[in-house]
Parts: C-alpha cells; sequence; structure tokens
C-alpha cells in the first residue's frame, strides 16, 4: 500500500472479474434467517458503504467474507477465486482481504510496532527488517508513528484504530472490510480514523465499509448498500440514495439516523 | 569418616533425584498440557474429545494407583522401563492433565476478538495459537501453573513407593538405620519447603516481568 495504488494494474489482470462478488448468499444462526439471498458485487477500487438497521446483517455479511462465518449457502468470490474452505488456502486468502473491527482487536501483548509485522513476518515472510521498516511507514501514514514502540493499552481508541488500519494494511490486501470501525470511539475521535480511510479510498482501495457515519459515505462512497433484515434492499450512488432512497425502509431508517 | 556426613550425602543424592524428577516431570507436563488444552479448543470434533477424556481419566484417578499400575503391571505385558523413568512418565502424563486444564482456563480469558484477528490476517490455527492465544493465555495463569508445579514437586514422593530413591525415598532408609525420626523427616520437609518456596519465587518474578500493560 505504500506509494501508487496498484488498482488499475489489477484490474488489468481480470478486466472482467469483480474483486468480490457474492452470489444467493444465505446464512443461518440456528432458525435465525440471517442473511436472505444476498447478492453483492464489488468492483476493483470501489467503496461500498453499507449501512441497515441493527440486527440486520451488516456484520455477518461482512464476516462471511472472509469467513469468519461459514455461510450456509451461495458462493461468494474474491478476485475471482471461490473462498476456500478451512486450511492453509482460507489463511492465504485472508491475508489478502483485510478486516477492521469495531472493537481493534489490536494483540495486547504486543506492542503497535508488533502487531504491524506480526502478519508480514509470519503469514507473508518477510523479512524482519523489511516487515519492521514497512510498518513504521505505515504507521507515520495513519499518523501514529511515534507511538510504534507503545501497547495498545497505551493509546486512545482512535489511535489503537489507526492502529488496526495499519495492522491490516501491512498484508497489502486486496480488499479491506470495516465493520463498525468508529462505532466505539469518542466522538473526538471518529474523524481521525475516517480520515485515514477517505484517503485510502482515494489511493484506490477497494473497500466495503459497515459504518453510520453517513459524512463518509458522502465524502468516499461510490455506492450505498442498504440492507434490512438480512436482504439487501436499495443499492445506489451515495447522492442518489440520500437524495431520494427509493424504498420505504431506506426512508424510514434514514431519518431515524439523520435527525441527531 | 563421621557417619553424619555419609548419610548427607545419601539425603543429598535423595534431594538430588527430587529436583531432576520435578524438572523433567515439569517441563514434560508443561508440553503436554499445552498439547492437551490445544486439542480441547481445536476445530476437530474428534480430537476435542480425546482431549477431553484424557483430562477426565487422569484427573479421576489416584496418582499413586496410575505409578503402582505402570510400574507393576506393565512389565507383565511385557513393557519395562527405568524406575526413574516410569515415575517421571506417570507424574508428566497426570500433571499434564492439570496443566491442560490451567492453560485451557487462560486461554478462555483472551478474548475471541483475539482469535478473529489473528485469523484474518492469515495466520492458522497453529500460528494464531502461538503467536496470539497462547502467549496471552500464559499470562493469564502463571500463578496457577506455579501452584501445579509445586504440588507436582510433593507428589513426586509418591515415586517413593514404587522403589524410586527420591528424597522422601532417603530420609525414610536413613531412619531405618538411625531411628531420628524428627530430625531427619524435619530435614526432608525442609527442603521440600525451601524448593517450593523457590519454585514460588521464579513464578512470582514470572508474572511481574510478563504482566501484559494495561
Ligand atoms: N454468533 C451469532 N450467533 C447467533 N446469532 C447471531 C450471531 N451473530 C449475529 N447473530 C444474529 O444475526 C442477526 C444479524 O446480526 P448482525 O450482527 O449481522 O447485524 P448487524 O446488522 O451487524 O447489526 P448491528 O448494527 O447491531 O451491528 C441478528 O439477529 C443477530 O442476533
Ligand atoms: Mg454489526
Amino acid at each position: 500500500m505504500t506509494g501508487t495504488p496498484s488498482a488499475d494494474l489489477r484490474a488489468a489482470d481480470h478486466p472482467a472479474a469483480p474483486m468480490v462478488a457474492v452470489r444467493g448468499l444465505q446464512k443461518w444462526f440456528g432458525t435465525n434467517h440471517v442473511l436472505r439471498d444476498v447478492d453483492l458485487t464489488v468492483a476493483t477500487g470501489e467503496v461500498v458503504v453499507v449501512i441497515g438497521p441493527s440486527g440486520s446483517g451488516k456484520s455477518t455479511l461482512c464476516r462471511c467474507l472472509n469467513r469468519l462465518e461459514v455461510a450456509g449457502a451461495g458462493s461468494i468470490e474474491i478476485d475471482g477465486r471461490p473462498l476456500p474452505a478451512e486450511g492453509r488456502d482460507l489463511a492465504r486468502l485472508r491475508a489478502d482481504v483485510g478486516m477492521v473491527f469495531q472493537s481493534f482487536n489490536l494483540f495486547g501483548h504486543r506492542t503497535v510496532l508488533e502487531n504491524v509485522t506480526l502478519g508480514p513476518t509470519k503469514v507473508r515472510k518477510v523479512p524482519r527488517a523489511q516487515a519492521r521498516a514497512e510498518a513504521r511507514v505505515l504507521l507515520d501514514r495513519v499518523g501514529i508513528a511515534d507511538k510504534a514502540d507503545a501497547y495498545p493499552a497505551q493509546l486512545s481508541g482512535g489511535q489503537q484504530q489507526r492502529a488496526a488500519i495499519a495492522r491490516a494494511l501491512a498484508m497489502r490486501p486486496k480488499v479491506m472490510l470495516f465493520d463498525e470501525p468508529t462505532s466505539a470511539l469518542d466522538p473526538e475521535m471518529v474523524n481521525e480514523v475516517l480520515d485515514v480511510m477517505v484517503s485510502l479510498a482515494a489511493d484506490g482501495m477497494t473497500m466495503i465499509v459497515v459504518t453510520h457515519e453517513m459524512g463518509f459515505a458522502r465524502r468516499a462512497a461510490d455506492r450505498v448498500v442498504f440492507m434490512d433484515d438480512g436482504r439487501i434492499v436499495e443499492s445506489a450512488g451515495p447522492e442518489e440514495f440520500f437524495a431520494a432512497p427509493r424504498s420505504e425502509r431506506a426512508r424510514d431508517f434514514l431519518s431515524k439516523i439523520l435527525q441527531h | 569418616m563421621n557417619p553424619f556426613s555419609g548419610y548427607l550425602t545419601e539425603l543429598g543424592h535423595g534431594l538430588v533425584t527430587t529436583v531432576e524428577l520435578t524438572v523433567v516431570t515439569t517441563i514434560a507436563a508443561l508440553l503436554l498440557g499445552v498439547v492437551v488444552a490445544t486439542l480441547r479448543i481445536c476445530p476437530v470434533p474428534l480430537l476435542r474429545t480425546v482431549g477431553l477424556v484424557y483430562v477426565e481419566v487422569l484427573q479421576n484417578l489416584p496418582l499413586l494407583a496410575l505409578l503402582v499400575l505402570f510400574v507393576f503391571a506393565l512389565p507383565q505385558l511385557g513393557i519395562t522401563f527405568p524406575l526413574f523413568t516410569s515415575a517421571a512418565i506417570v507424574i508428566a502424563a497426570y500433571e499434564g492433565a492439570y496443566f491442560a486444564e490451567a492453560i485451557r482456563a487462560g486461554i478462555n480469558t483472551v478474548g475471541v476478538g483475539q482469535a478473529e484477528a489473528a485469523r484474518a490476517i492469515g495466520l492458522t490455527f497453529s500460528q494464531s495459537l502461538r503467536y496470539v492465544i497462547l502467549p496471552q493465555a500464559f499470562r493469564a495463569v502463571i500463578q496457577p501453573m506455579g501452584n501445579i508445579s509445586i504440588a507436582l514437586l510433593m507428589n513426586t514422593s509418591l515415586a517413593a513407593a514404587v522403589g524410586v530413591v527420591e528424597l522422601t525415598q532417603t530420609a525414610n532408609n536413613v531412619n531405618l538405620v538411625e531411628a531420628q525420626p524428627l530430625l531427619i523427616f524435619t530435614g526432608a520437609g525442609l527442603a521440600y519447603m525451601l524448593l517450593a518456596l523457590l519454585i514460588g519465587l521464579v513464578t512470582g518474578r514470572l508474572e511481574r516481568r510478563l504482566a501484559i500493560v494495561r
């Protein structure tokens, strides 16, 4: 992720294949039907914001994309390849799919720098010195270069989340998933994280972002996807979606979250 | 030569055997504990059952019975080990079950988010365990694992019952000749106490040195 975005190069590799292709995805938790026939295609370099009421299945969709949850039916392809089942192939795929969690999930016993270098050294087999150098570049990029040797617990929430983004970027992922990355943050720290995400989007990173930050959607999204009750109800450009949502549910939802 | 110093040498040998048995067995039991704890949380149901059965069986039999069974019954099947090795194997297998449970408790203190984040950057199950889960799990249970090591030290005295000449057995032997039980067994008891204190000291230091910054 340093320097020029290679989104265009990747697109040339697979001119026709989207980065993420989800077809007919179903997910049950016991008898609870959480994802109902979800189709979603995300082009290389595209930024898709997913919104919807609590319990509508946004997190589950995200987690199915790197198989933290196993879908009940349907197909998922990342960069033209079907999601592998368990094992090494799955681990390899996950290395290509960055994930940022609401609760950061930084490794508590490791410094920020070690958090960022763990994946590259153990998964990508990057030499230690190189991994550390690259990690410092990434930490500088997310604005916490001075925290490299601190432990996660010594950082503010916003700094932790930016460290978590650096950790994901260190794997040079093809696509990044964000599951409500700012929901656990104090309001004054939300923007420092969103700014990093906006700059990522501007660099051509393919992103799927579950968030209620409509400002981010307006600034960075190519498309807004509205989910309700396990279905994708609406999918449109942000201007169009916010100006004139087509479905009743989306109108209702927007009126609720835009009130405050 | 003064007979008392002769006994001291003998008791010294017994003490060394006890320390050797404790060290060897603790290391083996720890490794076994990691393996069994891993089985108990691994994604394969059959292996989880194996881990569970191991712990349940070993924790629900008296160590002395296991020792006697191993040392006196196995030779009937044509399997024999040196006495020290037999005792080490049985005590390690037994204490391994306790270490496994302590480690599993430690693993349970590590949030699921840690495992998910580890998997999300592409670490395999075993890499996640090694680099993310176990280092944090161990830190949470250093104290209980120290207590298990102390219990293990005390349990090495049961090896006397199957003929290993460790500290308790030596004290017994010396007492048979000297008939000075108060002196001899108090001395042996003090030696056990000192060793236990040493283990406590080491675990305390480890706990402070490895504390996760919170
Ligand atoms: N691990 C789980 N076990 C059982 N049910 C679950 C699990 N995770 C989610 N669910 C259920 O699946 C449904 C969708 O949950 P999900 O977390 O995907 O919603 P969401 O859109 O992300 O909501 P929120 O905005 O509150 O994060 C909910 O009904 C939830 O209770
Ligand atoms: Mg959610």
